[in-house]
């Protein structure tokens, strides 16, 4: 047996390592993603500057050895700004993705289980939340509650429910019919513990490649609320807020504008891209679907 | 057929209901009395009692919701607290900046889209497909006001070709108007492009693979029209489903673009009348949007019907 041909025999663990890594989407994915998350673990301990500390005779430089990405209009780094506005970012989509799954696939798994009335009342449910566009029911939500970060992510929490619900209802029904879960049941194992011992197990590719894409979403989302300026409040930096107070300074410097930006698109490229590695890697049929 | 439009409209009407009783409901408990907002925090008592019974504040909730639906129901909105004017008359105004922004730039999406999914499903594997694919995914991942802001300091600032922003009204003329709206529309068309692009060729690549498309290829037909009639014609069916959803984001990405282009669309007045606590033009605005998705969904459903004779007597 040698490392280059994996035979049916190679220990499955090693395979799948063997596939991801030749797998192009799933390791620039993983990569990027990776960076995005050091670099906002790194602002936990350590930033180029201290943002807080505002340099006015610095305002609106541009790039420089001092700052990489140049100054802002109060005389913050830029760079500095970035690493601290990515962990606002993940934390609202990461948040918003967990209250997502956390509801909706108990949700969509009760329902497939049940079936019948139950079913059919949650796909209505679904239905209903799906007719408000998503940034239409984040901007009520959070303009009846406050602008903020805690509202931002249970405004993008809410929409991600139903999409969950439903990625875990169909993976549930195409699970059911199956001869094991019907041997589970003759052997007098409830629905709950069927779903709970053999279900889930078997949805949870699909949830992760889902939750990868809500991930993604998730920070789109936040960034255009904090540029509405209903998401994170300053003092604490945010992408989107970076871009809206770029806008009307744009005309003398662009790169304030230009950089917050680019992390966004680097940030959800590289989500995007792990996602679509993922569904390659977890489930080979799910390729077609796209 | 007609038996399943039937279902999915009377589907839509109850979705439409609750979705009033939602919306009625969420919108009571917004902190803050619309009445005390006009009047201003130092209001006369007296007037604001006045105030409040004149706005009907003091009746039921539940009265005041069938008081509120069946004015929508014909046509009354009631007036808006902040502009004192009908509430169906301001948005009459506003659909005539949002509505075309969205039309423009779904029609530009599917006009990027739809050639260059075809057109990368054609070269499947090739350095074509790969990049335009490539393309796609960065694409997806660019948030719409940033390329208007990118849009904004190429074309206006840069080359000064077009507005930086606002609109002149539609009595400045056709032209002034289009003009207004081109960056904006581009701005909300190049992601959606992204994400069409990307399905119309899955949806392509799955038809190619089809016995009948090689067969029309064996007897000689030419390529051009295997791929343009043959093909196209049936891998539509995903792409209307993703059409269809993406009028709904089109409709709430204006919220956000008209802000960048301070265009006084529908996006940008329910922005404007949440901060400003103007509840009734809230409910009005989001109910005509909620009436739009759900409106939206069934057209794409008589959508497959003609584009899939086979799911016409189905179901």
């Amino acid at each position: 047996m040698t490392l280059e041909t994996p035979s049916p025999e190679a220990p499955p663990e090693r395979h799948f390592l063997q596939m991801a890594f030749a797998n192009r989407s799933f390791v620039i994915g993983l990569v990027i993603t990776a960076i995005v998350a050091d670099m906002a673990l790194l602002s936990f301990v350590w930033t180029p500057y201290d943002i807080t500390h505002l340099v006015v005779a610095d305002r609106m430089k541009g790039l420089s050895i001092a700052h990489p990405l140049g100054t802002d209009h109060l005389g913050r780094d830029i760079l500095s700004m970035i690493m601290i506005g990515a962990r606002n970012s993940i934390a609202v989509a990461i948040v918003a993705v967990g209250i997502g799954m956390g509801i909706g696939v108990p949700l969509g798994t009760w329902a497939a289980a049940r079936g019948g009335l139950v079913d059919e009342i949650l796909m209505r449910f679904n239905d209903l939340v799906f007719a408000f566009p998503a940034l239409l029911s984040a901007i009520m939500i959070t303009a009846i509650f406050g602008p903020g970060a805690i509202n931002a992510i249970i405004a993008i929490g809410i929409f991600n429910v139903p999409v969950f619900a439903r990625v875990a209802r169909a993976g549930a029904l195409s699970i059911w019919p199956r001869e094991y879960i019907l041997a589970a049941r003759a052997a007098g194992k409830s629905k709950a513990l069927i779903t709970i011992e053999h279900i889930l197990p078997n949805i949870v590719a699909l949830l992760l490649v889902q939750g990868t894409i809500q991930f993604a979403l998730g920070i789109l989302a936040e960034a255009g609320l904090s540029y509405l300026g209903l998401g994170a409040q300053p003092p604490m930096p945010s992408w989107g807020r970076m871009l809206f107070e770029a806008q009307t300074r744009m005309m003398i410097a662009p790169h304030l504008a230009i950089f917050p930006g680019l992390a966004i698109v680097i940030t959800v490229l590289g989500l995007n891209l792990l996602g679509d590695g993922l569904r390659d890697l977890l489930d080979p049929r799910l390729r077609r679907e796209r | 057929m007609l038996a399943y439009l039937a279902k999915r409209i009377a589907i839509g009407l109850v979705t439409l209901i609750v979705a009033s009783a939602v919306v009625f409901l969420v919108l009571e408990i917004v902190p803050g009395d619309p009445a005390l907002l006009m009047l201003g925090m130092n209001a006369e008592p007296e007037a604001l009692a006045a105030l409040r019974e004149d706005m009907g504040l003091n009746q039921p909730v539940v009265l005041r919701y069938f008081g509120w639906v069946a004015g929508m129901a014909f046509g009354d909105f009631g007036n808006s607290y902040t502009y004192s004017t009908p509430v169906l008359e301001l948005i009459g105004g506003r659909v005539m900046v949002s509505l075309p922004l969205a039309l423009i730039s779904l029609f530009l999406s599917t006009a990027i889209a739809l050639p260059v999914g075809i057109f990368a499903a054609s070269r499947r594997g090739k350095p074509a497909d790969t990049i335009s694919m490539g393309a796609a995914q960065i694409g997806v991942a660019i948030p719409n006001f940033w390329f208007a802001l990118i849009l904004i300091y190429l074309f206006a600032v840069w080359l000064r070709l077009v507005p930086a922003g606002g609109f002149p009204g539609w009595d400045a003329g056709l032209w002034a108007g289009f003009k207004a709206l081109f960056l904006p529309a581009i701005a909300l068309a190049l992601p959606q492009a992204a994400i069409l692009a990307r399905v119309t060729r899955s949806a392509m690549l799955e038809v190619l693979g089809e016995d009948y498309i090689r067969t029309a290829r064996a007897k000689g037909m030419p390529r051009r029209i295997v791929l343009w009639h043959h093909a196209l014609r049936n891998a539509l069916i995903p792409v209307l489903t993703i059409l269809g959803l993406q009028f709904a984001f089109l409709l709430a990405g204006t919220i956000i673009i008209e802000n960048v282009f301070y265009l006084p669309g529908l996006g940008r007045l329910i922005f404007q009348a949440i901060t400003q606590r103007d509840l009734i033009v809230v409910e009005g605005v989001v109910m005509l949007l909620v009436a739009t998705v759900i409106a939206v969904n069934i057209l794409v459903d008589i959508g497959y019907a003609i584009v899939d004779p086979r799911l016409r007597t189905r179901r």
